[in-house]
């Protein structure tokens, strides 16, 4: 199949992504994402409510729908909580770009269908960049950076917008 | 030449597999508690999946809210008491019988030479037993409920060499934090480590467990200790199945080689916020505490409450000290040897087996501006309570800090 275009359940065209930029450190934890406390639900709003919460308890009321995460090394290390990339998703966040991810949240995170771009890129909070996370390309001020290309089974993953919709598709088909 | 990493993805992909290269791996079992299973068991019904692969390669135990404290807890242990009822799965462990990387292990599931996949991230326990062990998340988890199988990418390893007798009041987490403070949170990132020398053939099985358990927060994919006399041992009457050992080949390639030697090694303490931030005990002591946390599925075995016992013995704590036996055997075991006695005539609280204080979930958590000294796995902002502060560090120097009611060097009371 070709992958090109794709639109996974948000709407989010997965291969051009244009938004506003929030920059966090290295080293940015699944407990500072979503702490412990309120992982006893299955509600999408509660996570959603208090994302970052550990770092900027009024992150949740400050993020729009489509913008974009910039973080240092090992964005999301810590716990296996699929709760983390489930409350960034949920809160609008559109991609995360970060210079490196913990293994399993980079997982997670293909898997309930939030698209996630390695690359160290140099831009100010407020920013806007232009993401092609399925080509590996991000676009900042006429600077063009190139990030490692997710192998293409990943990439259908994402463009379904997660590993549940993905299996439901090939199901059918 | 390959590793060990290499051998089992190779066997459990049905085909010969190098580090860096994807594959499809059968799992041999599946383990997911309370906390992920939630979201594992919602995943599992929206795929439309009516039945897991293999019951008997499931493991269910509950540890991370036991017992329930609030309704909506109460609420989804319900929901996955009903699912594996209705899934036939037997291996349930309901509140109370421990936290899964202790329940695990007792119960004959880390067997060497095993693919185990845990929906938690401290997973990487069992390679304590030579097996390769990872954590994943809920969907994956989902994922493998539905097919058996998972995707992976086979980890380059790091071998890591340890010689050295480890002196008196330094344990196994002592080297474990030192080790990472070495390698950082990050710098084993998507790789396997492979451990070696004689410091670790003379770790206990209870000791090589806690090693293994932090390997994650290096960012590795599994640590594994080769299996030998003490992990069969260990398995006499425990496994569940025939397991064959696998071994490292001589001429193995490895991305990093490391050696460290214990012999001089102090006490080591990991500061806020992060679990590569450590110290040498002489740099920490004398830092006032509120809380000391003794257990975790990283340091809550009997011979953690034990090391605990000898120094808290016809003395008493002067801060609230929190003992958390990490399963049931264990904490049957501490009250028939008169560890727990002795631990509650110090002025400890024992808590039922669980994660909860590690996670700031319930029993045990701590507030804006207290500091807590545990013996559990991380330290990270807020997780114990927003606001509040944690330190790492060994049964011995958290028994030691309890009775001074600050950070003290567990040598100083050793006699």
């Amino acid at each position: 199949m070709t992958i090109n275009n794709y639109f996974n359940k948000n709407n989010i065209n997965i291969n051009k992504i244009t938004g506003k930029v929030w920059k966090f450190g290295d080293n940015v934890d699944t407990d500072v994402i979503i702490p412990g406390k309120y992982l006893r639900t299955t509600d999408l709003n509660i996570f959603a409510a208090h994302v970052l919460e550990g770092i900027d308890p009024q992150f949740s009321k400050k993020v729009l729908k489509g913008d974009i995460i910039v973080a240092g090394e090992n964005f999301g290390c810590g716990s296996s909580r699929e709760q983390a990339p489930l409350a960034l998703k949920y809160a609008g966040v559109a991609c995360v770009v970060a210079g490196s991810f913990a293994r399993i949240f980079f997982r997670n995170a293909i898997n309930v269908g939030l698209p996630v771009i390695e690359a160290k890129i140099d831009c100010k909070e407020g920013d806007i960049i232009e993401i092609d996370p399925g080509n590996g390309i991000i676009v900042h001020e006429g600077t063009v950076y190139t990030a490692t290309k997710l192998p293409d089974f990943l990439r259908e993953i994402l463009a379904d917008g997660g590993l549940v919709e993905h299996r439901k598709r090939i199901r059918v088909e | 030449m390959p590793t060990i990493s290499e051998k089992i993805l190779s066997r459990a992909a049905g085909k010969q597999a190098a580090a860096d290269d994807f594959v499809i791996a059968s799992i041999d079992y599946a383990m997911a508690h309370d906390g992920t299973g939630v979201l594992a068991v919602k995943a599992f019904k929206e795929m439309s999946a009516k039945k897991v692969w293999d019951p008997g390669r499931i493991i269910i135990p509950f540890d991370h809210y036991t017992p329930a404290h609030t309704d909506t807890g109460a609420k989804l242990h319900q929901g996955i008491r009903q699912w594996v009822q209705e899934q036939e799965i037997t291996n349930f462990f309901d509140i109370g019988e421990g936290i899964c990387h202790q329940v695990l292990p007792e119960n004959g599931f880390a067997m060497p030479g095993k693919l185990i996949i845990g929906a938690d991230s401290h997973s990487c326990t069992y390679g304590a037993f030579g097996a390769f062990a990872t954590g994943v998340g809920a969907t994956d988890m989902a994922e493998v409920f539905v097919s058996g199988k998972l995707w992976l990418r086979v980890p380059q390893t790091i071998k890591i060499t340890v010689d050295g007798k480890l002196p008196k009041g330094v344990s196994a987490k002592d080297l474990t934090l030192n080790i990472i403070k070495n390698i950082g949170t990050d710098g084993a990132n998507y790789k396997a480590i492979e451990y070696y020398g004689e410091t670790i053939q003379n770790l206990s099985i209870a000791q090589r467990m806690t090693l293994c358990n932090m390997s994650i927060e290096m960012g590795a994919k599994t640590g594994i200790v080769p299996a030998d006399e003490k992990t069969f041992d260990y398995l006499k009457g425990k496994a569940k199945e025939k397991y064959e050992p696998v071994y490292s080949d001589d001429n193995a390639t490895y991305c990093e080689d490391l050696y460290y030697d214990v012999s001089y090694l102090e006490p080591q303490i990991a500061k806020p916020h992060e679990v590569d931030n450590v110290f040498n005990i002489s740099e920490v002591a004398g830092t006032p505490l509120d809380q000391v946390f003794i257990g975790s599925c990283t340091n809550g075995r009997y011979e953690d409450l034990q090391a605990a016992a000898n120094i808290l013995n016809k003395k008493h704590v002067k801060v609230r000290t929190i003992v958390l036996p990490a399963s049931r055997s264990i904490l049957l075991k501490a009250a028939n040897s008169g560890i727990i006695t002795t631990l509650l005539k110090a002025g400890a609280v024992i808590v039922p087996p669980g994660c909860g204080p590690c996670l700031g979930a319930h029993q045990g958590v701590i507030c804006e501006g207290e500091t807590c000294l545990s013996t559990s796995n991380r330290n990270f902002k807020g997780r114990m309570g927003a606001g509040g502060l944690i330190y790492l560090s060994s049964p011995e120097t958290a028994a030691a800090s309890a009775l001074r009611g600050e950070i003290a060097d567990p040598r100083e009371v050793l006699i």
